[in-house]
């Protein structure tokens, strides 16, 4: 794709998103609505446009939204338990905690989909990402129980890997 | 039934809050602590923004979509927010909790960063000083 | 949903933002205030939830419609407490905002 092209993708994409926004917030048709959205859009369009995540035509391909469907309920449930696990160790009365900061490799390489890994991994189980460096993930984990690499990486970042990859890459 | 299943969720998001906010202050370092409130308060408020949104259903279309949208932005915003705090805590030299903690894998990396803004910051004031 | 649950849920909030301050006024370390301005900016937007159900009075000409301006509020809210947490990140950093 040459780069002409890519970057009027990517203006569009942002065109587009942000006039959604607008009318989704909005909730009323109206020709004077719809043009001050435009007139909006076209504004932020002008000034980041060039900074929005391309490769946006993917967007377009159903199977990657049967993925993030099926991704939706399986982190909604890893959250869930995260959240009752930590609230059970901030009630408990000796605060049961091993904490430390670890370090994983991920196998994802774009850039969107590694901040999704990212904020997966905030809101699981007692960890939270302090630093992406390249593929080295730096992550705070609240209950440390095992010294072995290979389980780490299974544990923190192998629950999410196969699914993120499937819809970002 | 739409009303029971919302009222049930905005009592169990304002436990998550409530218990967030106890982890805040129990909690013995800034990376526990924030682990600990940004997962449950951000549930929670979720929640509570989710069930808001299903009071909006049939009648309120327009208070529906803005519950849902604020509840996505949350989820998206909130855990940034969170990594930011603790990679600005870690950097400006605040150590974890010596009792506690077990491990810690950032100390090369860390000193890596500081030295590359010391390097920027000095070659902004460089660049200063030449304009003048 | 019944006058009482809100007025339960808005003590329980403001427990909780107790709680918070307690964290800003006494935290050892500038970070720890960072993290509780934070939370407390989350918890806000519960707040704007429970303004939204909040009965209005029986005589008043919008009587049994939902304040759904506070959604919008609570947008405002959750984008500018993520754009003030990001600036008190990057001052912790010390770092400077034009590189």
């Amino acid at each position: 794709m040459s780069v002409k092209s890519d970057r009027f993708g990517r203006a569009a994409a942002c065109f587009v998103a942000i006039l959604a926004l607008w009318m989704l917030l909005f909730w009323r048709f109206h020709w004077s609505v719809i043009l001050t959205g435009v007139f909006f859009a076209a504004i932020i369009t002008a000034t980041i446009g060039s900074r929005f995540p391309a490769g946006i035509a993917k967007v377009l391909n159903p199977l990657r939204w049967f993925y993030a469907a099926i991704y939706l309920p399986y982190f909604l449930y890893y959250c869930i338990r995260a959240n009752l696990d930590v609230a059970v160790r901030v009630i408990h009365p000796d605060v049961p905690i091993r904490p430390g900061i670890v370090k994983v490799r991920t196998n994802l390489t774009g850039e969107l989909a590694k901040a999704f890994l990212a904020n997966s991994i905030t809101l699981t189980p007692g960890t939270l990402t302090i630093d992406i460096d390249g593929q080295d993930l730096y992550v705070h984990w609240i209950n440390i129980h095992t010294d072995d690499q290979e389980k780490r990486c299974a544990e923190i970042v192998g629950r999410f890997e196969p699914l993120l990859r499937r819809i970002f890459e | 039934m739409l009303e029971t299943i919302a009222c049930w969720l905005f009592g169990i998001g304002l436990a998550f809050d409530v218990l967030g906010c106890i982890g805040l202050v129990r909690l013995p370092d800034v990376y526990n602590r924030a682990q600990a409130s940004t997962k449950c308060v951000t549930l929670g408020t979720a929640m509570l923004l989710v069930a808001t949104a299903l009071f909006g259903v049939g009648g309120n279309w327009a208070m529906f979509v803005k519950a849902i949208i604020c509840a996505l932005f949350l989820l998206l915003t909130s855990p940034v927010g969170a990594h930011a705090i603790c990679r600005g805590a870690y950097i400006s030299g605040v150590p974890l909790a010596r009792e506690v903690s077990v491990e810690d894998a950032f100390v090369d990396r860390a000193r890596t960063i500081r030295a590359e803004h010391r390097k920027q910051a000095a070659d902004i004031q460089e660049a200063e000083r030449e304009k003048t | 949903m019944s006058v009482t649950f809100l007025q339960v849920a808005m003590g329980v909030l403001i427990f909780g933002s107790l709680l918070c301050l307690d964290r800003i006024g006494r935290g050892p370390t500038a970070p720890d205030r960072t993290v509780a301005i934070d939370i407390l900016g989350t918890l806000m937007v519960g707040f704007c939830c429970v303004m939204t159900l909040w009965p209005q009075t029986t005589d008043s000409p919008t009587a049994g419609v939902y304040r759904d301006y506070y959604m919008t509020v609570a947008i405002a809210w959750t984008l500018t407490s993520f754009v003030g947490t990001l600036a008190l990140a990057k001052y912790l950093e010390g770092r400077c905002y034009d590189a």
